[in-house]
Formats: C-alpha cells, structure tokens, sequence
C-alpha cells in the first residue's frame, strides 16, 4: 500500500475494495491450510492467472515477490536441508502465494478506496470511543511517510557519506530521528491547516 | 481583511514577535526579512497554528484564537515543504483528502479533483504516488490541494524556496491569476512584482511597510 496502485480498468480493479480484502483473508487462510507441493502450486498458477487478469504486467507482479526473495530463498534452503524437499517448495511457495495475493490487492486498489472500507468496518469501534476515520487517517499517513522517512535516511546517509563519516549507528541515527520527529511535527500542522483538527 | 493589533509572540521564552500592528485590506501582501525575524510566525499567526501571546489577530471578522477552526476553512495555507503537506499516498488521493467533508457526491469530488489537477499539469500523475513527483510538482499539488477548496485568503510561507526559476515562475503566475487574498512570506524578491503592498520585519517588528519597490529597497538597504 506504498501507493503501489497502479490505474487499469480490469475486474479485479473494479471489485469493491472490501471484496478484495475479504477474499484475500479467505485466499490466504486455504493457502496456509494447504500442505501438498501440488496443491500450492495449483494456488500459484491461479495468483498468477490473476495478475493476467488484472493487466498490471510481469514488471509489477515481480515488484510485489521482489522484496522477499532472499527470504524465500533462505526459508527454501533451511527447509530443503532440516526438512524435506517436497517440504522445502510447499513451505516457501505458501510465503510466496500470500504475499503475491497481497500485492495483487494493492496494485489493483486505492489506498482511500481500502481507507473507506476501514472506515465502515470499524465504525462498531465507535462505540468503544475508537474515531474510525482518525483511524484510517493515522494508516494513509503511515502509507505516506514510509517514502518520505527513507528519503530522510538516503539524505542523511548521503551527507554523512560526503563529511567522510563513517557508518556509525549514532550518527545514522540521531539525525534521522530529529528529522522524522520534524517531519511529524510540521504533518500535524500541516492537518490542523488543512482543518483535521476540529473533525 | 486581516487585522494584526499589537501582537506579541513569545516561543520557547523568546520574544518573536514584538508588537505587530497592521490591518491588511489588499489583495497581495508579501512579507520580507532576514531568517529567524518571524515572517513565518507572522504568517502561521493567521490562520491560528500560532496564537498571540498578547495582543489579537483577527481574520474575516473572527478572532484567531476563538474560532481557528472556522478561520482555517476559509483561509488555506501552504508550507514550504510539500512532503509535510501531503497527508495522502496518491495525488489524487491527497486533493480529494481536502473535499472530505464538502458533503458532495463521490462523483463530484473526482470531477473537481480532475479538473484542479488539469489546472496545474498534474492530470498525468493523478493515480502517481505522491513521492514520485519532483519537488516542484509537489508543490504544485500541495497547491491543488488548498485551492481546491476555494479558500478566500490563501496563505503562503515561503512557496518558492525549493523550486527551480522555472517553477518558480509557474507559481509566480498562479498567484498573479488568482482572484483571492494572498499573504506570502518569501525570500523570493521577484515573486513580489505587483503585490500591493510589502513588510519587511526585522527582529520581529515591521520596520518598513510600503509599495513592493520602496520597500524591497529599504529591506536592501537593512541587509547591507
Ligand atoms: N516553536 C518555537 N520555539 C522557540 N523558538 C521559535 C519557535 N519557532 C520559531 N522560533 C524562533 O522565532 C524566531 C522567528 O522564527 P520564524 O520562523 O518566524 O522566522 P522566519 O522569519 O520565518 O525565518 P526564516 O527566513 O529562516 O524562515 C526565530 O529566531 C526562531 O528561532
Ligand atoms: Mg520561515
């Protein structure tokens, strides 16, 4: 939900939001109850029929597994090792599966599409004294600072890199800390600005 | 109208602003100084993310201090950062953000998203991640995204620091058209051709208060 999604007009882009997440969590339930090589792979040529369906293209579906490729890998190796090898492929396929699911959701979804689906399924929260749209604001603001952090840490990483230092946890650290406690301090104005303050 | 009487501001037990008094009926206001003379405080004081120590700011008729949340629906605000503007993961996604609560029609609020962003070269990058635009495209947006809303005053610190001349230039232009009141606090001296009227602050006082050209010369002559 890094406002990964990507724009296309297929079905899977036009199912309601709370569809998608719903048969996600139904998806991933079967795959993780799911024990034979054979069966997963069945459960991967349909994710990847999926993303066929969606028109997202090969480069994107790859950019969903990418991230955890050396952890497949490893979990493969382990288990290829400690276990067995029919094993080794049922376990990491399941990894592999789940997190593909998950990043077919989030191409073919807006992040405020997912938000307002939130909004209603935690509107009950209400009730407990939760605010569900404070809620789901808090989550796109989480979505909307993870590229504005880790633009601070190259930043930072950067200029320390042009002083000549070397790598040192404190001086990573400390900056990058202060920045993104800046960076909190200014969104907040910034909400009040754009009148969040008085919902 | 903007109403400043004998305003003061004391941040972290220092006396930012020493005793404002203005009342600002133009329509393009600019505030000029050195860093750290309170240009940003003046401008924070109006729309209420800074209220007077001693003294009242008064906006449209209500007081900064009673009825911010009210002043901030009808005055809007950009900072000089973007990245801590945009609240919303997409670009479309942070426009629409500002209509949340228009009470219009989903169907409305993409119509009039599309179209402010049509206004400002964004069309393209509607469904973008936000921090895949340049720095002057998200300035562009973050500027979407308050004049979506219609504002009657717009409030701006500092729009042009991180914006190449082209950019600069662009805004400059977007101000020039815009039928609202605008108070802009820049260091960008161009930016103020054909403002009606500029202070310059020093120390957190007004020290000149005049047409753009005298004043820009008397804030000249003070950064000698
Ligand atoms: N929250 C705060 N706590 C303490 N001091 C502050 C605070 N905010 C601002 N100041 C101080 O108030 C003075 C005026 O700050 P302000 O940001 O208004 O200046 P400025 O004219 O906008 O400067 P610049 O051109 O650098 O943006 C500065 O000396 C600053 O250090
Ligand atoms: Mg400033």
């Amino acid at each position: 939900m890094t406002g990964a999604y990507i724009p296309g007009d297929s079905v899977l882009h036009r199912l309601p939001a709370g569809a998608k997440l719903a048969g996600l969590l139904a998806c991933c339930t079967v795959v993780v109850l799911l024990s034979s090589p054979w069966a997963l792979a069945g459960a991967a040529a349909v994710v990847a029929a999926l993303y066929a369906v969606s028109g997202v293209g090969a480069a994107a579906a790859w950019a969903q597994v990418r991230p955890v490729r050396w952890f497949a890998l490893a979990l493969f190796a382990m288990q290829f090792l400690l276990a067995t090898p029919a094993q080794a492929v049922a376990t990491t396929l399941r990894v592999v599966v789940a997190v593909a699911l998950a990043g077919l959701v989030t191409v073919t979804t807006r992040t405020s599409a997912v938000m307002a689906c939130l909004e209603r399924v935690l509107s009950p929260l209400r009730l407990a004294g939760v605010d569900p749209v404070r809620l789901s604001l808090l989550l796109s603001l989480a979505v909307r600072s993870v590229p504005v952090v880790s633009g601070l840490a190259t930043r930072v990483r950067e200029a320390q890199r042009a002083r000549g230092v070397e790598w040192s946890v404190r001086a990573f650290g400390v900056p990058l800390v202060v920045g993104a406690l800046r960076h909190a301090d200014t969104l907040g104005e910034a909400l009040a600005a754009r009148g969040f303050d008085d919902e | 109208m903007i109403e400043f009487s004998d305003v003061r501001v004391r941040l972290g037990g220092r006396e930012v602003l020493r005793g404002i008094t203005a009342t600002l009926r133009e329509r393009r206001v600019g505030v000029v100084g050195a860093n750290g003379s309170g240009k940003s405080t003046l401008a924070r004081l109006v729309n209420g993310l800074v209220t007077p120590t001693e003294g009242a700011v008064t906006v449209l008729g209500m007081d900064t201090r009673r009825q911010a949340a009210k002043i901030r629906r009808r005055v809007g605000f950009v900072f000089t950062d973007p990245d801590a503007q945009i609240v919303m993961p997409t670009v479309a996604e942070d426009v629409a953000f500002s209509l949340r609560r228009s009470g219009l029609p989903a169907a409305e609020i993409e119509r009039r998203v599309r179209r402010a962003l049509a206004e400002h070269g964004l069309q393209d990058h509607a469904d973008h991640p936000a921090h895949q635009l340049s720095g002057g495209q998200k300035q562009l947006l973050a500027l979407c995204s308050v004049l979506v809303l219609d504002p009657d005053i717009l409030v701006m610190d500092e729009p042009t620091t991180l914006l190449d001349l082209r950019h600069s230039r662009h805004v400059a232009e977007i101000l020039r058209a815009l039928p609202q009141r605008i108070l802009v606090a820049t260091h960008d001296l161009d930016l103020l051709a054909g403002f009606d009227r500029v202070l310059v602050v020093d120390e957190g006082r007004v020290v000149a208060d005049d047409e753009p050209e005298q004043a820009i010369r008397h804030y000249r002559k003070l950064m000698a």
